[in-house]
């Protein structure tokens, strides 16, 4: 999708060839403030924001203009990082991804910390269950035998095997959109299954049967009731779900 | 006096709490796929011989279920109905429990609920179906159906 600039009637009205259109919009924060309150409330700020913004533009032109105290993770602030995943009008998406414009500025923006982490401040959550998940499939490369000596290759179509997995920017949105995993977060996620399989079907690691023994678990990929949630939240684009349904298939085929 | 505040520490209870590696989810799993095959194919033949072939649905009377329990064909037909059926959704509903029963004592008490509902069921149509007598000889003979005196 290419982003298009709208009203341009208006910006040639003022006279700046090129100008970029302003609108209004308002931003309905979840405030959550442990310090002054257990209850977290609903909180609005109207900023002035471009046709080319994005949801953490505006959330920046509120802390650094109204708001100094809301609290929220970003950092390289172009969907790489992977820090300022946030529940925008009831989905998960990344801040810095969102155009204003794509989430219909015309009403109030809802901006919500992800679900099923608990809540340490305002829009910051705490990732450390998401991690240790993440931790339990041990995601680095397995081999034996001596150090190489020279480089492991691969062929195209061993690499390409897992490449929609290696896009995993962790930033938990596949994991606090699915419903298994708010009931009690005992389920491994999606983004801790992402990465097992990013090396699960690695033709170079050999670290496949234990990964798949630790997520042969009752709250590991049977838990997975495809839903397709994880799939609609990635901000990447990463097919979450078929990942998941294929480190099922490679347990059945083990098993049997 | 710290600076900590009341909240108790919220990670406590999103840590896992132990391993359940094993087998028992990915047998669960394929059972889920294979018994649901076979009972489209049970189902479909018991509704298709009982409502549609020779008088349809007129035929079904007590007459009928006896006749058909007569035969070890339709009575091992029915088991696997009642088995399979039985098995396949109470498994669902346990996942369901499982997935939406937010404390370890809720899901316990559901499931043993479940589990005594599914035992009852299964014993007593397994009875119903291997003892099935329609003309008991002991019975008096106002309760027994017409054709047991012909």
């Amino acid at each position: 999708m290419t982003a298009v600039l709208e009203n341009t009637t208006e910006a040639a009205q003022d006279g700046q060839a090129g100008a970029v259109a302003s609108f209004e919009v308002t931003l309905k924060i979840r405030r959550y403030n442990p310090e002054v309150s257990e209850e977290a409330v609903w909180e609005e700020h109207t900023v002035t924001a471009h046709g080319t913004d994005r949801v953490l533009d505006a959330l920046h032109k509120i802390k650094w203009e109204l708001d100094g105290s809301l609290t929220f993770r970003r950092s390289c602030a172009h969907g790489v990082c992977g820090s300022d995943a946030m529940r925008i009008n009831g989905r998960n998406r990344l801040a810095c991804k969102t155009l204003l414009k794509d989430v219909n500025p015309d009403k109030p923006i809802t901006v919500e910390p992800i679900k099923g982490l608990p809540v340490v401040k305002d829009l910051v959550v705490d990732m450390e269950p998401f991690f240790a998940s993440y931790r339990e499939i041990m995601p680095f490369l397995i081999t034996s035998g001596n150090e190489p000596s020279r480089e492991n290759i691969q062929s195209q179509a061993d690499r390409d095997r897992f490449d929609d997995t290696t896009k995993c920017i962790l930033c938990a949105a596949c994991t606090s959109s699915c419903p298994v995993f708010w009931t009690d977060g005992q389920y491994f996620g999606p983004a801790a299954i992402v990465n097992a399989h990013r090396f699960i079907f690695d033709s170079r690691d050999e670290g496949a049967t234990q990964r798949l023994e630790i997520l042969n678990d009752k709250e590991g990929v049977w838990r997975c009731r495809t839903t397709f949630n994880c799939t609609e939240a990635c901000p990447r684009g990463i097919e979450v779900t078929k990942a998941i349904q294929e480190v099922k298939r490679a347990m059945i085929t083990r098993a049997f | 006096m710290s600076t900590q505040t009341a909240i108790p520490t919220p990670r406590s209870p999103y840590a896992r709490r132990k391993t359940t590696r094993g087998n028992y989810e990915l047998y669960s799993w394929v059972f889920m796929r294979a018994s649901g095959v076979l009972l489209v194919v049970l189902v479909f033949g018991h509704l298709f011989v009982n409502l549609m072939v020779g008088d349809g649905v007129k035929a079904i009377d007590f007459a009928f279920v006896g006749g058909k329990w007569a035969s070890p064909f339709w009575q091992m037909w029915d088991l696997a109905m009642l088995w399979l059926a039985m098995i396949h959704g109470t498994n669902g509903v346990r996942t369901i429990i499982n997935d939406y029963a937010e404390r370890d004592v809720t899901r316990g008490i559901l499931k043993s609920l479940l589990l005594v509902a599914f035992t009852f069921t299964v014993v007593l149509g397994t009875l119903v179906i291997f003892t099935f007598d329609p003309c008991p000889t002991d019975a008096p003979a106002e309760l027994l159906a017409s054709f047991c005196t012909a």
